[in-house]
């Protein structure tokens, strides 16, 4: 890390750890939703925007890290450490058996076979009645005691996110990092530099999935609860979109495009309930005007000002 | 501190105090906040809209008012979706201020809404989610189910009713989450302490378009008659393919909900005929329900539904409750208190309504049947009352309480 990225990120990160300062309860709640939809955001973009390939099962993964949060602390008695620890651990493990099958795929067949995996754990936590409640999903006190302060909540996501973040800024720069730059440009050269292709699909896929259930096991903390909604289609899709809208392969896109998707769904819900629609407009309107996403497009002005 | 500095500070401060003594002289003058929550897109976004109807025709009557206060109404879109409702609380709690939510259709976005506003401690009625435990083994001081009712509430006297009729072999078919369950797991449990037997029970997934592969294997059994637990537009596929399958021979006993007029105002004959229990009934001839009948299809069109009714007489719950009390709606343990002892005298039903001692109100229920009103549309009328039913029907609390929730295992059948 150079001493000016380590800069702009304390810089960063500071800010974001004033905002309770200055937002009110609910708004330090919304910000503490963009910051665990940024890293599930994040998680996807380590497969799309390095590997290449667009997964459409995440919000599976995340949704099984909440279920297993949530029904480790409610039902089975864990404290919350150890139940954050088994839904993270929940969520690779799922993560690994999508890796298996999926990364033999890319393009399309990538795309549909993790949205078809998703669905399968969308419907199996919908008719396990007995130990996901079925549709009425599952409560409980997640959250510890310590945390239960809006603002104390949102300053300790924060220092995970921010860990996080490091993490999969380190991951994507790593040697094998760039291993999946490599397959994402040419798997077949790749594979004739001696890469075991599939093998670095796997990891990669893995890492993301772990990634995706430390967002998910957040996510039980902040709810307190959980339903199929949380491991639906609709999940996946959002996270696709959140990365989309920050910039394919830009890492903190994630978050600014969870922020960006997450605040128009609050403000024009308030005037209209058909805020989807406006929702829709405006990733037209990005997808025409920066395809490379918010982010990307920031970085390509500010490009052009520095040449 | 420069001279300009100096105006602008004490300005401040005096903007500061004045504002909040203005506050504290006026809070009573402060309108009442009231957060509804409804279903207004999503898979049950016209019962949604049914419910705000509900709302908005009471507080028009009281002119906005009560207790002397005026009422704000804040109303906010739950998407059908839990997690939505409950972001959507978060707001109405955190942002809006309001003193109190009502609402919700969906049993899980009521069962996530109730878990945050536990925390909170912000009054929450519940006018429709008729989750059983809300009011029995996972009571919830804050969470009361004003003018609403558990699922297996009036279950329980259909199946009374049904072996009254000779109904002794039935076979029930629902949809399969929560409500299905507690509603069926109600009457088998009645029905098989009295003699009676549940042949079979067949389970089907939310939204289903074709019902002949159950319609066909109900046929087979030779059942006296069926239960069939249905809601919106599952509801109205079953009666139409029911009776094109031509097995309106066999009588057809239904949840309230399956006859409801959000349903049946689209059918024609073959809803004819078909037996529901429950507190309403749009037909009765008590004058107080004709009336409100009569006021609601002046204003909006329509005969109301259950969900227009409940909101309703929710509301006119929380506004004799409030009256009580002076309008002080932020004492909140007053103002709880005071709904829990407060009896509902003037509600369309046209009967007094009282709690439980579990917060869940008691009701005469009625058998209702379907038949054709002297217009050609199709209404509930009532054909037998069973009066001063409880949650818990005959039992007694503390032992059915020891009993598990109904559920898809467990349906209450007592082994021959």
């Amino acid at each position: 890390m150079t001493g000016r990225a380590a800069l702009i990120a304390i810089i960063v990160v500071a800010a974001a750890a004033s905002l309770p300062l200055v937002l009110s309860s609910y708004q330090v709640g919304l910000a503490t939703e963009v910051l665990i939809f940024g890293i599930l955001a994040m998680s996807i973009d380590i497969l799309a925007g390095f590997a290449g390939r667009t997964s459409l099962g995440h919000g599976a993964i995340f949704g099984v890290s909440t279920y297993v949060v949530v029904y480790a602390t409610a039902q089975a008695g864990l404290p919350p450490a150890a139940a954050f620890a088994a839904g993270v651990l929940a969520a690779t493990l799922v993560a690994m058996i999508f890796g298996l099958l999926a990364v033999r795929t890319s393009g399309s067949y990538f795309l549909l076979l993790t949205l078809a995996l998703g669905m399968i754990v969308w419907g199996i936590c919908l008719r396990w009645t007995q130990i996901t409640g079925g549709e009425n999903g599952i409560r409980g006190d997640v959250r510890p005691a310590a945390l239960l302060n809006n603002n104390s909540f949102y300053w300790t996501v924060l220092a995970g996110t921010a860990i996080v973040t490091f993490a999969v800024w380190r991951f994507v720069r790593s040697p094998f990092g760039l291993t999946l730059r490599g397959i994402r440009d040419s798997e077949s050269r790749m594979r004739s530099l001696g890469y075991n292709v599939p093998l670095h699909l796997f990891i990669g896929f893995t890492a993301s999935g772990f990634f995706a259930g430390i967002a998910g096991a957040l996510y039980a903390m902040f709810n307190n609860f959980v339903s199929p909604s949380t491991v639906a289609l609709a999940q996946s899709v959002e996270g696709v979109l959140m990365m989309v809208a920050g910039g394919v392969g830009t890492l903190f896109g994630a978050f600014v495009g969870a922020a960006a998707i997450i605040a128009l769904e609050n403000v024009v819900s308030t005037y209209t309930e058909r805020w989807q629609m406006v929702l829709g407009v405006t990733f037209i309107v990005i997808m025409i005007f920066a395809p490379e996403g918010i982010i990307g497009k920031l970085n390509a002005i500010l490009m052009r000002k520095t040449r | 501190m420069n001279r300009r500095q100096f105006l602008k500070t004490t300005t401040a401060a005096l903007a500061v105090t004045g504002a909040g003594s203005w506050r504290g002289a006026h809070a009573q003058d402060a309108p009442i906040k009231i957060g509804l929550l409804a279903p207004l897109t999503g898979v049950v976004a016209s019962g949604g809209k049914e419910m705000v109807e509900g709302v908005q025709f009471y507080l028009e009557q009281v002119n906005s008012q009560i207790a002397g206060r005026k009422v704000e109404l804040v109303i906010e879109d739950d998407a059908s979706n839990p997690d939505t409702a409950l972001q959507k609380a978060r707001r109405l709690v955190e942002q809006s201020n309001c003193h109190m939510l009502i609402g919700d259709l969906l049993a899980n976005t009521g069962l996530a809404v109730a878990n945050y506003v536990k925390g909170t401690g912000t009054p929450y009625f519940i006018p429709i989610i008729a989750a059983d435990d809300l009011t029995q083994r996972a009571r919830i001081r804050n969470v009361i189910r004003v003018a609403g009712y558990t699922a297996s509430e009036f279950t329980h006297p259909l199946g009374d009713w049904a072996l009254k009729q000779g109904y002794k072999r039935i076979a029930t078919i629902s949809q399969d989450y929560t409500f299905g369950h507690e509603q069926c797991g109600g009457l088998a449990q009645v029905l098989t302490e009295g003699g009676g037997e549940i042949v079979q029970q067949f389970w089907h997934p939310l939204n289903t378009a074709d019902f002949s592969p159950y319609l066909g294997q109900l046929a087979d059994l030779k059942v006296d008659a069926i239960f069939a637990m249905e809601t919106g537009a599952d509801s109205t596929r079953l009666i139409q393919q029911y009776a094109s399958f031509g097995l309106k021979k066999t009588p057809l006993l239904m949840a309230m909900n399956g006859t409801d007029q959000s349903v049946i105002r689209t059918l024609g004959e073959e809803c004819e005929g078909i037996i529901s229990p429950a507190h309403f009934a749009e037909g009765s001839d008590n004058p107080v329900t004709a009336k409100f009948v009569k006021d609601y299809e002046a204003k909006y069109g329509k005969i109301p539904s259950l969900y227009g009714f409940s909101m309703y007489s929710g509301m006119m719950w929380i506004d004799a409750a409030v009256k009580k009390i002076g309008g002080k709606v932020e004492d909140r343990d007053a103002f709880i208190d005071s709904v829990l002892t407060t009896e509902l005298v003037d509600s369309p039903l046209g009967k007094t309504v009282k709690f439980d001692a579990y917060g869940n109100p008691i009701y005469d229920v009625y058998i209702r049947k379907v038949v054709k009103r002297a217009d050609g549309k199709f209404w509930n009328v009532p054909i037998q009352t069973y009066p001063n039913v409880s949650q818990f029907w005959k039992y007694d609390p503390e032992t059915y309480l020891k009993q598990p929730p109904y559920s898809r295992t467990f349906q209450g059948i007592k082994k021959a």
